[in-house]
């Protein structure tokens, strides 16, 4: 069964005497346990794909069925209780609390979903932030983190509630070559682990750590297709690291 | 989200910002404060004028002359000593009375002189103006019928001639006659008026009507209602007595004034009152600023979080959770500050009390009614930011820089 199923999906902005139509009958399938990339020049509408998916926003017209559920009928309350259960987050910018903890940070979405006590909210806080990797993170604000780490910081909060799917809007684009490998072995790591990913991007070479691109451009698709040599982050990373490594040690010689 | 989590997440938004939160809140600490003061401060010398007129007397009944016009011809004085006798005699409704004649001397003892107010009473006037003996004594009836030139000093006046020196058995100049000093009367402090009771010199009634003031008539009369709940029908009977005393025919125009204590005291604490209500709305003005304050920051604080509404709003936050968040916030905010300015009422009050001065009281209904009202303003003026807040599109909240 799809996680995702898109039938016919547009979306027009009426701005005055013109109406912009950013999508212009879209349809769209994803599969569980799918890592799909979403590319395109800007102004083709992904963004307003990533909306619609992400249940921040309504298409104008067509349906779409997250999880076997319809959200075109759901009314705001109903559209935030889907994001809370259904969908993670990870944003560009993070978009993390200031002058909070990464655990406060990470507690967030369950301050706001099922009742869990106190101390199961703190509990499976926790283990997100362990599982990626920020064990010994929990009291940091974002001011103290890196921005790999208030990434995974993002990603584990995206987590803590076991979405449906994860949709991620650009997640390296503020990341260094180092930083992008980080995240993009631990999406990889979930992704392997059965989670279904939904990722914008416009850099190939992140886009190619998925196993499906798709292409869109002026408001509709106009490719998918699945990633062929597809490459491995944490591979790469390990590369990258020693490589690094040796060039500190020739540096380090050559003084 | 449940309520004990909504309040601790407000309530670390808010220490997230310290001083912020304080300044939003100073509008309520002063309105809340000074709230408390005003009323305080009125309410404190509506008690201590009530006081003030208590020690007037008890239950007392005072006939004076009438004041007559303004502008015309001052009415002639004609009570006298024996509208007291006929009083004493007839009335049912008092029990004590004394006619009052004073006028001011110079009295000369000890080691100088002082000019003071010198009344001419009866013993019964130590019953009606509740005051005590110092040392020595009061004139009886008997000094009175002999008009014997004893005097009963003041305490100022002691003060003034004698020192510390007791002054009793020793010899004063009233004018020119020489009196002898029986007792001395305890401090009374002053009236209501602010005039020092205790700059007095009091003389058989008899004795200053003969030898200080060769007159008939006599300026007071004093008296004590038997009970306070007969101080009306004493006042009419008073009335009577001395319309038939003084032979008026029944239309005509009393040439006496009557007056009670319970009236003095009602129109005086009417003027307080009004000030305490004046001074409590100019302070509840400050409060509604104060409001006004929070919901300024209120706002600020709205387009300054947006981006994290829309962060709680995307991991799942209804549009009712970010109202009553900001709603809480201001709740919060605003209780505090009420909290903090009744604290600071209290201590305002005392300092005013022990180094001002200025009596005060606090009831415990005025400061239930300005924290209730400081949580009001946090409602009424916490409510329009939150639900803008509320209102907010979750896509351009998280796209807000």
């Amino acid at each position: 069964m799809a996680m995702i199923e898109m039938r016919g999906i547009m979306r027009h902005y009426d701005v005055g005497e013109v109406v912009v139509k950013a999508i212009r009958g879209l349809d769209l399938s994803v599969g569980l346990g799918e890592f799909v990339a979403v590319m395109g020049p800007s102004g083709s509408g992904k963004s307003t794909l990533m909306n619609i998916l992400g249940c921040l926003d309504k298409p104008t017209q067509g349906s779409y069925v997250l999880d076997g559920l319809e959200t075109s009928t759901a009314d705001s309350d109903e559209f935030a209780d889907i994001r809370n259960a259904k969908i993670g987050f990870v944003f560009q910018g993070f978009n993390l609390l200031a002058r909070t903890t990464a655990l406060e940070n990470v507690e967030l979405p369950l301050f706001y979903g099922r009742h869990l006590s106190r101390k199961e909210q703190t509990e499976r806080a926790k283990k997100a932030l362990t599982d990626v990797g920020l064990g010994d993170r929990f009291m940091h604000t974002s001011s103290q983190l890196s921005g790999g780490q208030q990434q995974r910081v993002a990603i584990a909060r995206a987590m803590v509630n076991d979405p449906a799917f994860i949709l991620a809007d650009e997640p390296t684009g503020n990341l260094d070559s180092e930083m992008t490998l980080e995240v993009m072995s631990l999406f990889q790591e979930l992704n392997d682990r059965g989670k279904t990913i939904v990722m914008v991007t416009h850099e190939p070479e992140v886009a190619n750590f998925t196993r499906r691109i798709i292409i869109m451009r002026d408001g509709s698709l106009v490719s998918d297709q699945p990633v062929r040599d597809r490459g491995s982050a944490a591979a790469d990373l390990a590369a990258w690291k020693e490589q690094h490594s040796l060039l500190a040690g020739m540096k380090g010689a050559a003084s | 989200m449940t309520f004990g989590r909504l309040i601790s997440h407000s309530m670390r938004s808010i220490f997230r910002n310290r001083i912020r939160s304080l300044l939003t809140s100073l509008g309520i600490i002063i309105g809340v404060g000074s709230v408390i003061v005003m009323v305080g401060v009125g309410q404190g010398s509506q008690a201590q004028i009530s006081k003030q007129i208590a020690s007037m007397g008890t239950n007392l009944i005072m006939v004076f002359p009438p004041r007559g016009d303004r502008n015309g011809p001052r009415q002639a004085n004609r009570l006298s000593e024996a509208d007291v006798t006929k009083l004493r005699a007839e009335s049912s409704y008092l029990s004590a009375i004394s006619g009052e004649v004073r006028d001011t001397f110079k009295v000369v003892g000890g080691s100088g002189y002082w000019s003071t107010t010198v009344y001419g009473v009866e013993p019964d006037y130590l019953v009606i103006k509740q005051w005590g003996m110092k040392s020595g004594y009061f004139f009886t009836d008997k000094d009175l019928a002999s008009r014997n030139k004893v005097a009963v000093l003041g305490a100022t006046v002691v003060k003034k001639l004698f020192g510390d020196a007791d002054p009793v058995g020793q010899s004063v100049r009233i004018g020119t006659t020489p009196f002898t000093v029986t007792g001395v009367l305890t401090s009374k402090g002053s009236n209501a008026m602010g005039d020092d009771q205790d700059d007095a010199v009091m003389v058989p009634l008899d004795t200053a009507l003969t030898r200080l003031e060769q007159s008939r008539y006599i300026n007071t009369i004093e008296m004590s209602a038997v009970r306070q709940d007969l101080m009306d029908q004493a006042q009419t009977e008073v009335e009577q007595i001395l319309r038939e005393s003084h032979r008026l025919s029944a239309g005509a125009d009393a040439d006496f004034e009557v007056m009670n204590q319970s009236e003095i005291i009602k129109t005086a604490s009417q003027t307080s009152k009004t000030l305490t209500t004046l001074l409590a709305a100019i302070a509840g003005v400050s409060l509604l600023v104060g409001g006004i304050g929070i919901m300024n920051i209120m706002l600020v604080s709205v387009t300054e979080r947006t981006r994290e509404i829309g962060i709680r709003m995307s991991v799942g936050a209804h549009k009712r959770d970010i109202l009553l968040q900001f709603l809480s916030e201001s709740i919060i905010l605003s209780l505090l500050g009420g909290v903090i300015g009744i604290i600071l009422a209290i201590v305002v009050c005392s300092l005013l009390g022990s180094i001002g001065n200025v009596p005060t009281v606090i009831k415990p209904g005025i400061i239930a009614a300005s924290a209730g009202f400081a949580a009001a303003v946090g409602i009424f003026f916490g409510y329009y930011p939150a639900r803008k807040a509320a209102n907010l599109y979750p896509i351009d909240a998280l796209r807000y820089e």
